[in-house]
C-alpha cells in the first residue's frame, strides 16, 4: 500500500521486477541441459495449455466471427459497397487481429491465471523448496516446460481460432444476413493476403511466450500465502493483457 | 558433516538469526527448539542452502554452501533430504510419483528398481497400498509420513525435519517419533525442528534452543532436563 502512494518506490519496484523477470528468463534459456532433463514435462503442459483450451478458443473465435459479420453488415449500408465485402472484412479481421488478440486475452485469463496460481501455490506450500531439496532445478522442472509449451501451442490455437472465426462469420452471413456462401468466400479470397496468416502466427508465438513467462514469473516469486497467490494471479492477468496489446502494436508497426 | 559459523539473517528490518553457530556430525540427532517465530525453520533452511545467510557461513562436508555454484549445491543436496512441515507433496502427482521424484533425472536405477525402492519406503513409514492416491486424498499425518518416505528413499546421509509432529494427534505424533528414531542411525545425521518436548527427549541426543535469533542453550537432552535457567525450564515444562 505504501508503494501506491510513493511514486519513487513504484518506479524502483517496476524496474526491479523487470530486472528479476529477465534474470529468470536468462536462467531458463541459458541452461541447455533443460532440453534433455525436463523436456518430458513439455508434452503434459502442451495438453494443459493447448488441448484443454480448445473449447474456450472455439467459442470465443466463433462469436468473434459472428459479431464481425453482423457489425460489418450494419456499417456497410451504402449501395455502392458490394455485400460480399463482408466476407473479406471477416476474413482479414479474424486472421490479422481478432483471432490472435482475443484468443490471447482469453488465454491470459485461462492459462496465465492457472499457471500463476499453480506455481504460486507451490511456492507458498513449500513444494518448490521440496523440489530444490530433491536436487531438481525448480526453474527447469516448472517454468521451462510451460514457456516452451505455451510458445508452441499458441500458434496452433490461433490457426484453430482463425478457422472457427471465419466459420462463425460465414454462419452468421448465410443465416441472418442476405449473403450466400459463394459471396462470402469471394470476399474472403478477394481480400486475402498470403502474408497475413503468417503475421497472425508470429503474433501468436510472441503472445504465447509473453503470457506463459509472465505467469511463471509472478507465480514463482509469489509470497505471503493465499493473499500472495491471489495478487500474483491478478498481476499475471493484468500484465499479460497489457503486454498483448503492446506487442500487438509493436509487431504491427514492424511487420506490416 | 555440517558446520554453521556465526550466521546472521534478516528479512527486511526484522533480524531472524543473530550470530548462530552449531555443528553436526554423522550419528547426531539434533533437536532445534524454541518458541514460534524465533527462526528455527529459517536456521534449518540454511543447512541445505535453501536460504543464504546475510553474514557468516555454512559448511557441508567442508564446502561453503552459501558460496558454491547452483549445480554444486544440487550435487551436495543429493546426500541431504528434508521433511517439510506439511509434507510439501506435489499436488499434481500421485503418492508413488511424489516419492519417486527423489530419483528424477537419476540414471543409476531403472524404473522397476525405483518403484521397488518407493514401495519399500512407503512400507517403512507404514503406508503400503496408497501409491496411486493423490495427496489431496490422504490425511495430514499421512502426508507427513509420505514426506518422510520421500526423504529416506535415496538413503541420504543427513535428514532435516521441519516440525514433523506439529498439528498431529498424540497417536500420530508417537508414530512419527518412532519412525524418526528408527530411521536415525549411527550412519546419518538428523536435525529436527520441533515444539514437542516429548520428541526431544525420545529421539534427540543433542539439543539447541533458539530465542530472539540466538542460541541460548546447547547440550544433551539430560542437560536440558536439569537446566536451572528459568525461561528454559518454563519452555520445557510449560509451567512457571
Amino acid at each position: 500500500m505504501d508503494n501506491f502512494f510513493n511514486p519513487l518506490s513504484l518506479i524502483i519496484y517496476f524496474f526491479e521486477s523487470i530486472g528479476k523477470y529477465f534474470q529468470l528468463l536468462i536462467r531458463v534459456f541459458k541452461n541447455l541441459d533443460f532440453w534433455f532433463l525436463y523436456s518430458r514435462n513439455i508434452i503434459d503442459q502442451m495438453i494443459q495449455i493447448g488441448s484443454k483450451s480448445l473449447p474456450i478458443v472455439i467459442i470465443t473465435s466463433l462469436f468473434s466471427g459472428m459479431v464481425t459479420s453482423v457489425q460489418g453488415a450494419y456499417q456497410l449500408t451504402s449501395s455502392l459497397v458490394p455485400k460480399w465485402y463482408i466476407g473479406g472484412l471477416v476474413g482479414e479481421s479474424i486472421i490479422l487481429e481478432l483471432a490472435p488478440v482475443i484468443t490471447g486475452l482469453v488465454m491470459a485469463g485461462r492459462v496465465g491465471a492457472a499457471i500463476a496460481a499453480e506455481i504460486g501455490t507451490m511456492r507458498v506450500t513449500e513444494q518448490i523448496d521440496a523440489l530444490e531439496t530433491l536436487s531438481i532445478d525448480s526453474i527447469g522442472y516448472l517454468i521451462f516446460p510451460r514457456i516452451i509449451a505455451g510458445t508452441l501451442m499458441f500458434p496452433v490455437l490461433i490457426v484453430i481460432a482463425d478457422f472457427f472465426g471465419i466459420f462463425g462469420g460465414w454462419f452468421s452471413c448465410v443465416t441472418t444476413l442476405d449473403l450466400n456462401t459463394y459471396q462470402f468466400i469471394k470476399g474472403v479470397r478477394a481480400w486475402f493476403n498470403p502474408w497475413d496468416p503468417f503475421f497472425g502466427l508470429i503474433k501468436a508465438f510472441f503472445f504465447g511466450f509473453s503470457i506463459t513467462s509472465i505467469a511463471c514469473f509472478f507465480g514463482f516469486y509469489s509470497k505471503n500465502g493465499a493473499e500472495g497467490v491471489g495478487k500474483a494471479t491478478t498481476s499475471t492477468v493484468v500484465t499479460s493483457c497489457i503486454s498483448i496489446l503492446v506487442l500487438d502494436y509493436i509487431l504491427a508497426e514492424i511487420l506490416l | 558433516m555440517i558446520e554453521v559459523k556465526n550466521i546472521h539473517k534478516s528479512f527486511g528490518e526484522k533480524q531472524i538469526l543473530n550470530d548462530v553457530s552449531l555443528s553436526l556430525n554423522v550419528g547426531d540427532k539434533l533437536a532445534v527448539i524454541g518458541q514460534s517465530g524465533v527462526g528455527k525453520s529459517v536456521l534449518l533452511k540454511h543447512l541445505n542452502g535453501l536460504l543464504k545467510p546475510d553474514r557468516g557461513n555454512v559448511f557441508v562436508n567442508n564446502i561453503k554452501i552459501n558460496k558454491v555454484k547452483y549445480d554444486q549445491l544440487r550435487t551436495l543436496r543429493r546426500d541431504m533430504s528434508m521433511v517439510f512441515q506439511f509434507g510439501a507433496l506435489l499436488d499434481s502427482l500421485t503418492i508413488k510419483e511424489n516419492v519417486a521424484l527423489a530419483f528424477y533425472n537419476n540414471n543409476k536405477y531403472d524404473s522397476k528398481e525405483i518403484y521397488e525402492k518407493v514401495d519399500y519406503s512407503l512400507n517403512l513409514v507404514g503406508l503400503p497400498g496408497i501409491e496411486n492416491l493423490m495427496p489431496s486424498e490422504i490425511s495430514g499425518g499421512m502426508k507427513k509420513r509420505v514426506g518422510i518416505a520421500r526423504a529416506i528413499v535415496t538413503n541420504p546421509k543427513c535428514i532435516l525435519y521441519d516440525e514433523p509432529t506439529t498439528g498431529l494427534d498424540p497417536i500420530n505424533t508417537d508414530k512419527i517419533n518412532q519412525l524418526i528414531d528408527k530411521i536415525s542411525s549411527s550412519k546419518i545425521a538428523s536435525v529436527f525442528v520441533t515444539h514437542e518436548i516429548k520428541t526431544v527427549f525420545n529421539v534427540a541426543n543433542k539439543v539447541v534452543m533458539l530465542h530472539d535469533g540466538s542460541i541460548i542453550f546447547s547440550g544433551s537432552p539430560d542437560d536440558l532436563r536439569n537446566t536451572k535457567d528459568k525461561f528454559i525450564k518454563y519452555f520445557v515444562s510449560g509451567k512457571r
